[in-house]
């Protein structure tokens, strides 16, 4: 793309301007610095961007958060919001892995107490957590049940006696989404999600064990109970084959719909249909079961790690305090009031791969993060350190409250493979200090430090843009991989 | 040689392949997408799964092929080895696949997949047909 129509806003804010011959209908909005926005003009990210601003009904702008990369449709780590009224919603908007996120708990654990019984701990971890391909999940779901656990997410972990009532209030939507409807989902995605339930998955999801290393604001780490040199625990996972299936079911059906509703793709990925229309609905419906699924799956692995805890430690996990710090999901599809043009609008805000960032004062955070903002939690790669931060309220008129979701991409697995062994990569870390439990060599290899973009940039972006700030930096001391 | 390779993608996988007709360019899409999955060289066919697909247009009944065999493998928890096209043309597809329950001892697990996309997929016929489809890994 010709850097002449690219316009620096701001160090950490381009716009790509309007161009009605590519169909634009808004301009697009990077947020990276010069960097990062090269390595986006490298790969084919910003195309997507400017593919996405062709979509009916978008408001603002299309929007790249600092972590973008070239994903399949949509970019990873774009986020469009659409007008309810004439806008439309699209699975490729959302992505097959339906509300993947990321959750960090909390202990009462220091480094040198976790010292002492650390092999223990991660052998418990790798017998209770059921990891990798084909993996199946200990927890038995049977039909009717299914029903509840997809209207109810976390919630119906929690009755099923995973996880604990107070996590509820520390999870998105308050650990259910609403709107689902059990109706509209396939025999197929049935199939896949009925004994996966409780399982890690594998690629890039992961659970770590963690260490607090440097704390940028001492008064939000301790309302969000957290202190230098304490133990945390991170789980990045989704909606298993569940959420793929239900993604895949509605690509389809949206094929059809768009050519049905006149739209004009240029991306056959980005199939979509009025959000209001029956389609609209129904993936909806369909995407919220998986949502839910999603928020159930890291409930019920919650559970385990603090069983896990309590095996290694000898003491239970209330005593332990092993609370939740916050759960977040960045692939996913929400109904957000906006002011647009001075007029409350209602709208539909696909993130994928970017995560929800309520500031301070937000409606709809509960009483616990009136005053702070939510809890964002930034994954980076296993060789280096992840993020906890906290929402901003520019992000509301910035990103449609929106910031990054993770480090990013920067090398294909293919030529991560080629550059690293997983063998050695394994042994450099532990090495480090840093214990590691995998199934697959090769998928470790895939997931190496040198193949994502540094995550510390990545948010130190996302806060210069006023996005989100940094409240907790925290480096890996157990690593568990699919 | 292979019918099949893969290209890059920053953060999934993508297979090219190619074939004298669309059975044979079908079956080389099967191959390199198990072959992304698994070392196909370790799993036995010793189970047959019919699979009875039709769509609008050859791009989505590629797509569709692709998915069906990728729900065969998330649901049955299954690896494929062979794939055997009775009929396809541009919009249905039959065809018997085979191939054996994983099991981790025995089996090189390489990726699992999600899904196949529409993003970049294209399907061309010169001499021979060839065509290329991104995979979300």
């Amino acid at each position: 793309m010709p850097e002449s129509q690219i316009k620096k806003m701001t160090d950490y804010k381009w716009q790509i301007l309007l161009d009605k011959s590519k169909n634009m209908r808004v301009p697009g909005i990077i947020f990276a610095d010069e960097e990062l926005l090269q390595k986006a003009l490298e790969d084919k990210a910003i195309d997507q961007v400017i593919n996405i601003s062709t979509l009916p009904g978008i408001m603002k702008a299309s929007y790249a958060m600092p972590d973008i990369h070239w994903g399949y449709g949509f970019p990873i780590g774009g986020v469009a919001a659409f007008d309810v009224a004439d806008g439309v919603i699209s699975p490729g908007g959302v992505g097959f892995d339906i509300c993947c996120g990321v959750r960090m708990m909390r202990t009462d654990l220091n480094f040198e107490e976790f010292k002492k019984n650390k092999s223990k701990l991660m052998s418990r971890l790798a017998v209770s957590i059921p990891k990798g391909m084909g993996s199946t999940g200990r927890i038995e779901v049977s039909k009717k049940e299914y029903e509840g656990l997809m209207a109810e997410g976390a919630r119906w972990a929690v009755k099923k006696g995973y996880g604990w009532s107070e996590d509820l209030d520390r999870i998105e939507d308050s650990g259910s989404l609403e709107g689902a409807n059990p109706d509209y989902v396939s025999s197929k995605a049935y199939e896949r999600g009925h004994d996966q339930v409780g399982t890690l998955g594998s690629g890039n999801h992961f659970l770590e064990i963690q260490v607090v290393d440097e704390i940028f604001d001492d008064e939000l780490a301790r309302r969000f109970g957290i202190f230098k040199g304490q133990i945390t625990v991170m789980i990045h996972c989704g909606s298993r084959g569940f959420g793929h299936q239900i993604c895949t079911d509605y690509i389809e059906v949206m094929d059809q719909a768009s050519r049905r509703y006149g739209i004009r793709l240029v991306d056959r990925q980005l199939a979509c249909a009025p959000v209001n229309s029956n389609e609209g609905k129904k993936y909806y419906g369909a995407m919220a079961c998986a949502g839910n699924y999603a928020l159930a799956n890291r409930e019920c692995l919650s559970q385990f790690v603090r069983d896990s805890f309590e095996e290694a430690f000898g003491l239970g996990a209330a005593k332990l305090h092993i609370e939740l710090v916050y759960d977040v999901s960045h692939n996913i599809a929400k109904f957000e009031e906006f002011e647009i043009d001075g007029e409350t609008r209602n709208l539909c805000v696909h993130r994928k791969g970017a995560t929800r960032s309520w500031g301070p004062g937000e409606k709809g955070l509960p009483d616990l993060f009136k005053d702070t903002g939510q809890p964002v939690i930034i994954p980076g790669d296993m060789g280096t350190c992840s993020y906890l931060c906290v929402g901003a309220v520019k992000a509301r008129d910035e990103s449609f409250n929106s910031t990054c979701h993770g480090a990013g991409r920067l090398m294909s697995r293919t030529k991560a493979k080629k550059t690293v062994r997983g063998e050695v990569l394994k042994s450099e870390l532990e090495q480090r200090g840093i214990a590691i439990v995998a199934d697959s060599m090769s998928g470790l290899a895939e997931e190496a430090p040198e193949a994502y973009k540094d995550v510390t940039r990545v948010v130190d972006i996302a806060q210069g843009a006023g996005l989100s700030r940094k409240v907790a930096k925290v480096v890996p001391v157990g690593v568990l991989k699919g | 040689m292979k019918g099949y390779s893969q290209f890059e993608h920053t953060a999934d996988i993508g297979i090219k392949a190619s074939g004298s007709d669309l059975k044979e360019l079908f079956t080389n899409f099967a191959l390199g997408l198990f072959d992304v999955i698994c070392d196909m060289r370790k799993v036995s066919p010793l189970e047959e799964i019919k699979v009875n697909i039709s769509s609008s247009d050859l791009e989505s009944l590629l797509v569709k092929w692709l998915n069906e065999l990728v729900y065969i493998f998330d649901s049955k928890r299954m690896l494929l080895s062979q794939f055997d096209i009775k009929a396809v043309d541009n919009d249905s597809l039959t065809a018997v696949v085979s191939g054996e329950k994983i099991d981790p001892k025995r089996h090189e697990l390489r990726l699992s997949v999600k899904a196949a996309t529409y993003h970049q997929l294209s399907i061309k016929k010169n001499k021979q047909y060839k065509g290329k489809i991104i995979l979300d890994v």
